[in-house]
C-alpha cells in the first residue's frame, strides 16, 4: 500500500523538486521506500526479460520451463497454476510483462529464490476457502486456449481435476475421472459442470452419496455419475 | 327509624316456617301456594338481617344456612328415595328429584335474594343458584352418575337393537349431566359422552364385521344409510347437539371407512357388478353416502379408478392375445376392435360420471388416470398412438368398411380426439396421422375434405396449432393442386407442340408440410422424361424461385396390358410402371439388367418385382418360379395373365414406417424442449430449477411428456450455448442471458 503510493509519487515528481510538498520524516521514509520500490521494479523487470522470448516480448512455454527448473519445481506442479492465478495470466503457457509484474509485486519477490519460497505461502493463500473457488474457476478458464472455446475435452479435464482437486478430494476425483473415461455421453465438460463438481465435493457425503438428490439442479453429468457409482456399489 | 335488631334465631325461625311450607309443597302435600305477603315477609326478614349493624349483620350465617338447608333436604329426603331404585325407576326418580331440587332452589333463591345482590359480590362467593346446583352435584350426582351412565347406555343399546324406550326420560336424564357442568360441557363429556362414543364404536364395529360378510354391497349401503339416519335422530331426540359430529364420524368410520375396499370390491355385488348391471341407484347411493364422509369420496374414486383400469387393460390384453394367436390376416383388425371397445368404455363411464357421481372432479380425475394407464400400452409392437392414428385413418378412408353415415363419422372422430387426451405421446400420434393422411390424400380417391378438415380443427382446438399446422398445409396443397391442374391443362392447350401425348397429373407438395420421402434416382422411361420436362416448363411460367423434386414413389400409373386372353388396365405405382415398361423393349430381362436400367437399390427393386411376379397378380413370369426374389432371377412378360375384372389395382405393400416415425419424433423432441425452456426463461428471467422443470413439462404436455433427464440435458446444452446461466449465489436458480 505504502509502496504503491510511493510509486505513484515517483511518477508525479521527486520530493526535492519544485513540487510544493512540505517535507516531513514520513516523506523521507516514503522517498526511501519509493527508491527501494523502483529498484525492486527494475529487478522484477530484469528477471522477466531473463526468461522472456526476445521477439515476442513475453515469457513463453520454454521460458516457463526454464523458470520452473531454476526454481526446482516441476512445470506441471499446481503451484505454477497458482502463480498464474496470482498474476491473473490470460493465456495458458505465457506470461506478459504486466502479468509478471502484477504477480511478483503481490508476492513481494524479485528474485528466483524468493519466488520459490513464496510459492509455499501462495499455496496456503489459494487454499483458503474464500480464494479457492475463484482459483478453481480460473483454472478451467485458463485452459480455454481457442477463441470462443467453451468446453474442455475429457482427457484434459481429468488431468486438471487431478491437479487442482486431487489433494483435497482424492476419492471423489479418482472415481469421477474413472467415470468420465468410460462414459460416452459427454465428450467435453463446460464451466457449469466443472463448478458443479466442486459443489458436489463440498456438499455431498462420499462415498455413500446419501444426501444426493437428482431432482435438484445438479448438472446431469453428475446425476449420471452418481447412478454409476450406486450401480457399482450394489 | 331505629328498628330493633332481629336476633338470629328469631329470624331464622321465621325462615324455617317458609322452608317447611316449601318442603310440604314439594312433597305433594296439600298446601296453599305462597301468597305475596308470605313471600315479602320472608324476603324482608333476610333483608333486615343483612342490613343490621355488626355484630348483628348475619349475611354470612344466612348464606351458610341456605346451603345447610339444601344439604339437609338432600340428605334426608332425596338420597333415601334413590337408594333402592334400579334401572329406569332410578332414572325416573333422579329426574323427578332434580326437578324438585331446581324448584326448591328457585324459591329459596327468591327468599334469600338479597344475598345475591351484595353479599356474594362482596365476598366473591358463588351465587345462590350455583350453590344450589353444587349441593346436588356433591351430594347426589357424584355418587350416582356412574350408575346413571350405565342405565342410560343400556337403554340406548336396547333402542339400537330395536326396542322402544322412553326418550323423554333419557333426554331429561342427560340434561342433568349437562347442567352439572355449571356452564361447561365437561361433566356431560367425561361422565357420559366418552363412554357412549366408545360403546357406539364397539357396537357398529360388531355389526359391520357381521354385515360385511353377509350382506351384498347395496344392502350394506342401505343399512349404513339407515343407521346414520337413526343416529342423527337419536341426537335430536335426547342427546346433546354437540355430540352429533363426533357420533356420526365414529359411525361412518366403523361402517364405511374401515370396510370401503372390502365393500366396493365384493365379488358378486361390488362396484364392478353395479356397473355391469347398470345399478344407477345403488351407485348414486354409494356416492351420496361417501360424500358425507370427509375424504370419503377419495376412497370411492380410488376403487372406481382401479375398476376402470382393470376393464381397459383387459381390452388391451384381449387385443394382444388375439393378434398373436391368429396369423395376421386382417392386419390391425384387432386394434380396430380395441379402439372401439375403449371408446365405448369411455362413453359408458362418462355417463356414469354424470348420472351417479355428479361429475365430481375426483371422479373425473380418477377416470383420466385410469385411461392414461391403458391408453399408453403397446399392442404387439404397435404403440397406442399408432393404433389411434390407424383407427382414424380407417374411418376417414371412404367412411371405413362399414359405410358409416356422415353423422356417425363426425361423432366417432370427435371421440377419437377426446381419447387422444389420454395418450402421452401426442407427437407420435401426429406423425403417424400425418403419414397416413399423406397416403389418403395421394392415393385414396374420394377422401372427404369436410371430414378431414373437421378432425384437424378439432385436434387444433384441443391440442393447439403446432400439432395440426403441417397437416392443414397438406390438405390445402391437394386442393390447390386441382386448381393447378386446370391451369396446366390450359397451358397444354395453348402449347400443343409440347404436349407429350398422354394424360398426366402433377400434384405439387410443399416440402415443409409433408412427411419426408426417400428420393430415388430412378431412370425414367422415355415417355415419362418428356412429362417431367413439359411440367417443368409450365411450372416455370408460374414461379421461378422454387425447386421441384420428383417423388415417383408416390405416383400412380394406369397401364394397358395387352394380354392374350383380354386387355386389362393395370393401376400401379409409377415405380412399378417403370419396371413394366422395360418389357416393351425386351422380352426377357435378368435382375441385374433391370437394376442397371432403373438404377434402384436392391431392397426397393425386390419389393417391386415381388409385387409383380410373386404376389396375387403375376404380371411377370419369374425364372425360377420360387416365392421370393433373388438377384439371379430372370423375368418375362406374362402374356397369359388374366382376371375377371377389366381393371385391376396391383398393390405394392408399403414399407413399415413405424420405426422411422418413432425415430423422427425422438429426434425432434430435444428441439421442442429447447424452445420451451427458452420461452420460459425469456419470460421469467430468473427461475428456480424445480419451477423450470415443472413449467417445461406443462408447456410440452400437449405434445409429449419429457423426462427430467432429457430436460436437464437441454439445460446443460443451453448453458454451454450461453442462453442461460446458473445464478452465482444460488446454485438452484437460473438466469436468462439475453
Amino acid at each position: 500500500m505504502m509502496r504503491r503510493s510511493a510509486y505513484a509519487s515517483k511518477k508525479t515528481g521527486q520530493p526535492n523538486s519544485t513540487n510544493p510538498i512540505s517535507c516531513s520524516p514520513s516523506d523521507i521514509f516514503r522517498t526511501a521506500s519509493s527508491k527501494a520500490s523502483s529498484k525492486e521494479m527494475e529487478r522484477i523487470d530484469n528477471l522477466f526479460y531473463s526468461f522472456a522470448n526476445r521477439s515476442s516480448g513475453m515469457i513463453d512455454p520454454e521460458g516457463i520451463e526454464t523458470l520452473c527448473s531454476d526454481m526446482e519445481v516441476d512445470h506441471t506442479d499446481v503451484r505454477i497454476l497458482m502463480l498464474a492465478w496470482k498474476m491473473k495470466a490470460e493465456k495458458q503457457g505465457y506470461f506478459t510483462l504486466e502479468e509478471w509484474r502484477r504477480g511478483l509485486k503481490a508476492l513481494r519477490v524479485d528474485t528466483v529464490s524468493k519466488l520459490r519460497k513464496a510459492l509455499t505461502e501462495l499455496e496456503k493463500e489459494v487454499r483458503r476457502p474464500s480464494n479457492f473457488v475463484d482459483f478453481y474457476s480460473y483454472s478451467f478458464c485458463y485452459c480455454l486456449t481457442e477463441e470462443k472455446q467453451k468446453s474442455i475435452d475429457i482427457e484434459s479435464i481429468c488431468q486438471l481435476l487431478d491437479l487442482v482437486l486431487g489433494s483435497q478430494f482424492r476419492a471423489q476425483v479418482d472415481y469421477f475421472i474413472e467415470y468420465l473415461k468410460i462414459q460416452s455421453d459427454y465428450k467435453v465438460i463446460n464451466l457449469d459442470q466443472w463448478m458443479g463438481f466442486f459443489r458436489f465435493c463440498n456438499e455431498i457425503s462420499f462415498p455413500d452419496l446419501s444426501n444426493y438428490d437428482p431432482d435438484l439442479a445438479w448438472p446431469l453429468v453428475l446425476d449420471n455419475f452418481v447412478e454409476w457409482m450406486q450401480a457399482k456399489q450394489s | 327509624m331505629g328498628c330493633e335488631n332481629i336476633e338470629f334465631d328469631q329470624g331464622w325461625g321465621e325462615m324455617e316456617k317458609g322452608i317447611e311450607k316449601l318442603k310440604r309443597i314439594l312433597a305433594g302435600e296439600k298446601e296453599t301456594p305462597f301468597t305475596s305477603r308470605e313471600y315479602m315477609t320472608l324476603y324482608t326478614t333476610i333483608y333486615n338481617m343483612c342490613n343490621q349493624k355488626a355484630p348483628h349483620d348475619y349475611s354470612e350465617q344466612l348464606y351458610d344456612k341456605y346451603k345447610e338447608t339444601l344439604d339437609e333436604y338432600i340428605t334426608s329426603i332425596v338420597l333415601p328415595s334413590l337408594k333402592d331404585k334400579h334401572d329406569e325407576f332410578m332414572l325416573r326418580e333422579l329426574v323427578e328429584r332434580w326437578l324438585n331440587h331446581k324448584i326448591m332452589v328457585k324459591w329459596l333463591t327468591r327468599f334469600f335474594h338479597y344475598l345475591d345482590r351484595y353479599f356474594i359480590i362482596q365476598k366473591s362467593v358463588p351465587a345462590l343458584n350455583e350453590v344450589g346446583t353444587t349441593c346436588f352435584l356433591n351430594l347426589v350426582y357424584e355418587d350416582v352418575h356412574p350408575t346413571i351412565q350405565d342405565i342410560v347406555l343400556s337403554l340406548i343399546d336396547k333402542e339400537r337393537e330395536g326396542d322402544q324406550i322412553d326418550r323423554a326420560l333419557l333426554k331429561n336424564a342427560l340434561e342433568i349431566f349437562v347442567e352439572m357442568g355449571l356452564g361447561q360441557m365437561n361433566r356431560y363429556q367425561d361422565d357420559f359422552e366418552a363412554r357412549f362414543l366408545q360403546e357406539t364404536t364397539n357396537y357398529y364395529s360388531r355389526k359391520a364385521s357381521k354385515w360385511i360378510e353377509e350382506d351384498s354391497c347395496p344392502d350394506y349401503l342401505l343399512k349404513s344409510e339407515e343407521c346414520l339416519k337413526k343416529e342423527v335422530d337419536r341426537v335430536s331426540s335426547y342427546l346433546h347437539s354437540s355430540s352429533e359430529t363426533k357420533l356420526i364420524k365414529k359411525v361412518q368410520h366403523e361402517l364405511l371407512v374401515l370396510y370401503v375396499n372390502q365393500l366396493l370390491e365384493k365379488e358378486d355385488s361390488g362396484i364392478k357388478v353395479l356397473f355391469r348391471d347398470d345399478k344407477v341407484d345403488d351407485l348414486s347411493r354409494t356416492y351420496r353416502v361417501y360424500n358425507k364422509i370427509s375424504q370419503g369420496l377419495d376412497l370411492v374414486a380410488n376403487v372406481f379408478k382401479q375398476h376402470v383400469t382393470i376393464e381397459g387393460t383387459a381390452f388391451v390384453q384381449q387385443a394382444e392375445e388375439a393378434t398373436s394367436n391368429q396369423a395376421s390376416n386382417t392386419p390391425g383388425g384387432h386394434e380396430q376392435v380395441l379402439v372401439k371397445n375403449i371408446l365405448e368404455l369411455h362413453d359408458n363411464y362418462m355417463t356414469y360420471l354424470n348420472s351417479c357421481f355428479q361429475n365430481h372432479n375426483l371422479f373425473q380425475k380418477a377416470l383420466k388416470e385410469a385411461f392414461e394407464v391403458f391408453c399408453n400400452k403397446t399392442v404387439n409392437g404397435s404403440p397406442s398412438a399408432e393404433i389411434l392414428a390407424s383407427f382414424a385413418d380407417h374411418i376417414l378412408r371412404k367412411g371405413g368398411s362399414e359405410k358409416l353415415s356422415d353423422e356417425v363419422i363426425e361423432e366417432t372422430l370427435e371421440k377419437v380426439v377426446k381419447l387422444l387426451q389420454y395418450v402421452i405421446d401426442k407427437d407420435v400420434f401426429a406423425e403417424f396421422y400425418r403419414k397416413k393422411l399423406a397416403r389418403r390424400l395421394l392415393f385414396d380417391r374420394g377422401t372427404n375434405d369436410d371430414h378431414e378438415r373437421s378432425i384437424l380443427s378439432k385436434l387444433k382446438q384441443q391440442f393447439g396449432a403446432p400439432l395440426t399446422s403441417k397437416m392443414e398445409g397438406m390438405v390445402t396443397d391437394v386442393v390447390l393442386a386441382k386448381e393447378h391442374q386446370s391451369s396446366f391443362q390450359e397451358y397444354l392447350r395453348n402449347n400443343p407442340d409440347v404436349h407429350p401425348g398422354l394424360d398426366f397429373t402433377v400434384t405439387v407438395l410443399t416440402t415443409g408440410f409433408w412427411p419426408s420421402y426417400k428420393w430415388f434416382d430412378l431412370s425414367l422411361p422415355s415417355e415419362m422424361v418428356k412429362w417431367v420436362k413439359v411440367f417443368k416448363g409450365f411450372y416455370e411460367t408460374k414461379t421461378k424461385h422454387r425447386k421441384l423434386t420428383w417423388i415417383f414413389s408416390l405416383g400412380t400409373s394406369h397401364i394397358n396390358g395387352k394380354f392374350e386372353p383380354k386387355p386389362i388396365e393395370l393401376i400401379v405405382s409409377t415405380h412399378q410402371a417403370a419396371v413394366l415398361l422395360l418389357f416393351n423393349a425386351s422380352e426377357r430381362l435378368s435382375y441385374s439388367e433391370i437394376v442397371a436400367q432403373l438404377n434402384l437399390a436392391h431392397d426397393d427393386l425386390i419389393r417391386l418385382l415381388h409385387s409383380l411376379s410373386c404376389a396375387k397378380y403375376k404380371i411377370l413370369n419369374k425364372e425360377p418360379s420360387s416365392k421370393s426374389i433373388s438377384q439371379s432371377d430372370s423375368f418375362k412378360f406374362n402374356p397369359n395373365f388374366t382376371d375377371k375384372m377389366r381393371r385391376i389395382k396391383v398393390p405394392l405393400p408399403p414399407v413399415d414406417e413405424r420405426k422411422k416415425v418413432i425415430e423422427d419424433v425422438d429426434k425432434d423432441r430435444p428441439y421442442a424442449i429447447d424452445a420451451a425452456i427458452v420461452r420460459i426463461m425469456k419470460s421469467r428471467e430468473v427461475i428456480t430449477h424445480q419451477q423450470l422443470i415443472s413449467e417445461t413439462i406443462e408447456q410440452l404436455s400437449r405434445m409429449f411428456k419429457p423426462n427430467i433427464k432429457a430436460i436437464k440435458k437441454r439445460i446443460e446444452d443451453l448453458i454451454t450455448r450461453d442462453y442461460m446461466e446458473r445464478d452465482r449465489d444460488n446454485s438452484h436458480m437460473f438466469r436468462y442471458l439475453a
